[in-house]
């Protein structure tokens, strides 16, 4: 998975490319954690992302946890086959999706 | 009928994947039922991997076969490692906000959710999990 990073002022766009599974969350899990608090929002470009599994779930919903408390996250561009594993597991309703 | 067994580790995630895929694409699967068919694997294999051999080295051995016509495949896992049904493990509640969500119990569900049947037995010490799947979503 290739992770690109571009920070607009307070806003930090992160664009996913490839899969994130099993392998490739923890990559994105340090990047996440590397947020400084200056960021207030968080928006994941997915229209390049192929696959998400339950491992890449919990990422995004900790993700979404920590930036509660500092500002907000979208995910933009989901493509249907992802916007279906969002849709079993309930993150439909948890997440914002633009 | 394709067998592959292989040691019950993380890192070997991607040459099961690419053991399915494989006979996914000669089936003619639809990349949407491999998408939902590789999560299911990975949260199966990863699952095994995880817990089976209580850290210790086992094998994992995956089956994939399919009906005449192609369009459903049956995978079956098969380990040697400790007792567990996963399909005991309760649902995890998808109604709860995102501050009240637990992080993680949703691999299981996410299988149960998008197969067309998942089945647990236990025999001769041996834990066999099998999903069966349409391949033309």
């Amino acid at each position: 998975m290739t992770i690109n990073k571009e920070l607009n002022g307070s806003e930090l766009t992160i664009g996913l490319v490839g899969r994130l599974d099993t392998a490739t969350s923890p990559q994105l899990e340090e990047e996440i954690k590397a947020i400084g608090s200056d960021v207030n929002k968080l928006v994941f470009d997915m229209k390049e992302l192929e696959y998400i599994s339950s491992a890449g779930l919990r990422v995004l919903l900790s993700a979404q946890k920590m930036m509660k408390n500092q500002g907000s996250m979208v995910l933009r561009n989901v493509a249907e086959s992802i916007n279906e594993i969002l849709e079993v597991t309930g993150f439909i309703d948890i997440l914002t999706i633009e | 009928m394709k067998e592959l067994s292989i040691e019950a580790k993380k890192d070997k995630l991607n040459d099961v994947l690419a053991f399915i895929d494989t006979e996914l694409e000669i089936m003619g699967c639809s990349m949407k039922s491999q998408m939902q068919i590789d999560v299911a694997v990975e949260e199966l294999f990863v699952n095994i991997a995880s817990y089976a051999y209580e850290g210790d080295d086992g094998n994992a051995f995956i089956k994939i076969d399919t009906d005449p016509d192609n369009s459903k495949a049956t995978i079956t896992f098969i380990d040697e490692g400790v007792p567990y049904d996963p399909l005991k493990k309760e649902d995890p509640d998808v109604t709860l906000s995102a501050e009240e969500r637990p992080i993680g119990g949703l691999g299981i569900f996410i299988v149960k959710k998008t197969m067309d049947d998942v089945i647990y037995t236990h025999e001769d010490g041996k834990n066999i999990l099998t999903i069966i799947a349409s391949t033309n979503k």
